[in-house]
């Protein structure tokens, strides 16, 4: 019998989870892996945290549990503290009941129910992204049914942000159109606004009724601080606006392949939210159902306890300390060995990636060459890299600036 | 004066926001104002409901989750002992976007066969899935991507979220008889004409096992025609399996219907969920799986289920895989698995046993034989939805308004009250 699915072809791998499967197809002892954004201690070893190992010891050893579904909106105690994580315990939206959270499978998985959502029941089906953004942006925009519509963001002259331009293809998008708006360490080019140019781009976008969809997936990794990071969303929700807020917890708590994030919805009334809830939970439903207990589980462990959250915001700082000398080093090594070019965005940059600004070309080469890992858009995970390997990678830049036009 | 604060904030952004601080937001009401509330799923919705009420005599047979003798839910042993040895072992890293590799392959296993001539020659597609909702969801936005032009058919009744899974896949959807309200059994020469009169080559959504919500399944015999039908007609049969080792407490028997398609040549697809069976629930921990001509085009077909997968959740959750693989690749654990599944299922069987005697007891005018004739967790009673209204109401019980109820949640405490309670709106039909 022949298969209903000879026509299939085969699909090309997944530009950042790809270089993963390259890395590890590599022989080479002197491999470095500066794709996926995967935190790396110094010694080049996956973290969990102590935080996290106590909470799940604290659940393993506690017969009560069970494994029952838990609600389409996940568990309640998490999502009231997802909330309250990114928009401030203090928050009116909160106080008030305006925010509908619903946990969701990291923050893919709150982007794309949030865009079901949109699809359904929002005005305007069409959503700004800045170029660049993560890979996988447009793919799950796209299969949520939204068409996308890309506003300029990274200036490869400054490596820095095209201000400019941002504000005047915000201006010009129609009105009510959504704006996908990365909250701080912008994925892949680490390049984010001040605080005067947030101010500016709320302005912009409140004043031509777009409404804000924000992917917050290092809350608390990029400066070391959580209040710091969620600066940019609590402004705008302080404006009595509405808006979307994606979060993850695959970074900041470490918990990356237990898929753990919140969708949160900040409505005009509490009456809105509860409605919105409802709809969102027929997206979920014929989805996966519900979410998965096991990571939102440790995360509520955590963040109900003070002592815990204490410990937690401890160990975010350091790793987050830590992303920050490995940018410092590698400034320094790169200005020692007299490597061409400007590279004090290395330094001005934040969060996990730097857009170190070498082309396909140049990377093409430091992988062959030197056997460095990245994503062909020249984006390196700081994370990956130790005291001990930044040489190499020096080596390797050099080479491929000096060499690889 | 903080509440007072809160009411003319309130009652200001149901009009218009007329004195905000900030310029812009003056005229803007919710994006949102013409969001209707949506209606409570019908299956979950039951549990919130029994959750609400505060009557000691409360009993739950509506969702389908196990609960013991005494009411409980259970977590297996062998997973408690899986959950020890992983608890401060897993490094929580990202499992590739088709899931982990080892709970796929000892999951192939359970559904192909443990010598399975497919998994040898690397036939099969498969990628962990969450649970059977989401493997169900894959296949569905695959069936649509590949075969656009091509409907799904479901049997009549069904699981309610079928409909929403494919619906929202945007597969358009029809549907071929089943069950049989007179005799509460299956509608065999129904079924067979609504197969033979689908154009060729249509998909069919088959339950494999226990099916849901009637727990009325064809006979190996019936499976055989269908089988030797569907290859007539070239169907292509996806297959449903939820509850593998729950129906008759035999894993192997329980995959008898796949195991018939597969030696008779069908490429079929299944999901597989260890929601029930392993008592995973929330973990969502499942499989789905494509059989296809050869290793290259499982390849090839594994690439595009994932590249469903990244823009839904990248990759899927660790926890239960773990606790899968542990059981499934430990010969004692899964000994110990094989012993508790066949526990659970023969609770069930043995509460179908009891309900249809205190019925019979009771001098009930109908007949209750269905009770004990279908298979797995839910008995398809056949009340009506005002009969199950009247349950709610009077005697607090909770069922589905389909009249399907979950015999899991029957125990030696409540089967005489429910029995009772059935009588009584029952005795005058």
């Amino acid at each position: 019998m022949d298969s209903v699915f000879s026509n299939v072809d085969r699909a090309p791998e997944d530009p950042i989870l790809g270089v993963t499967v390259a890395y590890n197809n590599d022989p080479s002892p002197a491999k470095l892996n500066l794709g996926v954004g995967a935190y790396r201690t110094e010694e080049g070893k996956p973290l969990v945290l102590d935080v996290v190992r106590r909470a799940e010891q604290q659940l393993v050893n506690d017969p009560s549990r069970v494994k029952e579904y838990i609600p389409i909106a996940g568990l309640a105690d998490f999502n009231k503290l997802s909330a309250k994580l990114i928009l401030g315990a203090d928050s009116p939206a909160i106080q008030e009941s305006r925010v509908a959270t619903i946990q969701c499978l990291s923050g893919t998985g709150s982007l794309r129910v949030g865009s079901e959502f949109l699809k359904k029941h929002y005005h305007q089906c069409v959503i700004f992204i800045p170029k660049p953004t993560w890979g996988n942006h447009p793919k799950v925009f796209n299969l949520a049914g939204l068409s996308v519509e890309y506003y300029r963001y990274y200036d490869p002259a400054t490596r820095g942000l095209d201000f400019q331009g941002l504000l005047e293809d915000l201006g010009a998008a129609p009105s009510g159109a959504i704006v996908l708006l990365h909250a701080c360490a912008h994925n892949p080019t680490g390049v984010d606004p001040t605080s005067e140019q947030w101010e500016q781009i709320r302005q912009l976008i409140r004043s031509k009724s777009l409404l804000p969809f924000f992917d917050s997936a290092y809350q608390g990794f990029a400066s070391g601080s959580l209040d710091t990071d969620a600066h940019s969303v609590r402004t705008f929700v302080a404006d009595g606006g509405e808006c979307l807020i994606a979060q993850s917890y695959a970074k900041n708590m470490g918990l990356y392949g237990e898929r753990v994030g919140a969708l949160s919805i900040v409505c005009k009334s509490a009456d809105v939210a509860s409605k919105v809830e409802s709809q969102v939970k027929l997206v979920v439903r014929p989805m996966y159902s519900s979410p998965p207990i096991h990571g939102a589980s440790i995360v509520a462990t955590i963040l109900k306890s003070s002592d815990m959250y204490n410990d937690w915001t401890i160990e975010l700082k350091g790793m987050a300390d830590r992303i920050i000398s490995m940018r410092q080093q590698l400034f320094e090594a790169l200005q020692a060995k007299g490597t061409p070019g400007d590279w004090s965005h290395i330094i001005k940059q934040i969060g996990m990636f730097t857009f170190t600004g070498l082309n396909k070309e140049q990377v093409a080469f430091m992988t062959k060459e030197y056997h460095i890992y990245m994503t062909s858009d020249g984006r390196i995970s700081m994370a990956g890299l130790s005291t001990k390997t930044v040489p190499h990678l020096v080596d390797a830049i050099h080479a491929a600036v000096t060499r690889v036009v | 004066m903080a509440a007072m604060a809160m009411t003319i904030r309130n009652s200001a952004s149901r009009r218009t926001m007329t004195s905000g601080p900030i310029s812009g937001l003056r005229s803007m009401s919710s994006w949102w104002k013409n969001v209707e509330p949506a209606p409570k799923d019908p299956i979950l919705g039951v549990t919130e409901a029994f959750l609400a009420d505060p009557s000691p005599e409360k009993v739950n047979v509506g969702v389908g989750a196990y609960r013991d003798d005494n009411g409980k839910p259970v977590v297996l042993e062998c997973v408690r002992e899986a959950e020890r040895r992983i608890a401060g072992t897993s490094f929580m890293e990202y499992l590739p976007m088709g899931g982990s590799v080892k709970m796929v392959d000892e999951t192939l296993k359970l559904a192909y066969g443990n010598n399975s001539e497919f998994i040898k020659d690397k036939r099969i597609a498969a990628v962990q899935s969450l649970s059977g909702t989401g493997a169900c969801r894959l296949f569905a936005d695959f069936q649509k991507r590949f075969r656009p032009g091509s409907e799904i058919y479901i049997p009549v009744p069904t699981w309610s979220n079928h409909h929403n899974i494919w619906r929202d896949a945007q597969v358009p959807q029809k549907t071929y008889h089943y069950y049989h309200p007179e005799t509460k059994g299956l509608d065999f020469s129904g079924l067979m004409d609504d197969v033979k009169n689908a154009p060729e080559g249509s998909f069919f959504l088959l339950h494999a096992c226990a099916h849901n919500p009637t727990g009325v399944d064809p006979t190996e015999e019936q499976w055989r025609e269908i089988s030797q039908l569907f290859k007539a007609k070239n169907h292509f049969a996806f297959f449903d399996m939820a509850y593998q080792g729950f129906a008759s407490g035999d894993p192997k028997r329980d995959a008898k219907s796949i195991r018939i398609f597969l030696e008779d040549g069908h490429h079929i697809g299944i999901s597989q969920s260890y929601a029930k069976n392993m008592g995973l629930y929330g973990q969502r921990v499942g499989c789905l799986s494509v059989l296809c001509e050869d290793e290259k085009q499982a390849v090839t077909v594994k690439s595009q289920l994932q590249q469903l997968a990244r823009p839904m959740y990248s990759n899927p959750p660790l926890h239960g895989a773990q606790i899968v693989s542990t059981i499934l690749g430990d010969p004692q654990l899964k000994g110990l698995w094989l012993k508790e599944v066949k526990t659970m299922a023969d609770r069930i069987i043995g509460m179908r046993t009891t309900l249809r005697e205190s019925l019979e007891k009771l001098g009930s005018p109908l007949s209750w034989e269905h009770v004990t004739k279908q298979i797995g967790m839910f008995c398809y009673s056949g009340l009506t939805p005002e009969q199950v209204d009247r349950l709610t109401s009077e005697y607090h019980i909770y069922m589905t308004r389909n009249g399907r109820i979950s015999m899991a949640g029957v125990t030696t405490g409540n089967v005489g009250y429910l029995a009772n309670a059935i009588h009584e709106v029952t005795k005058s039909s």
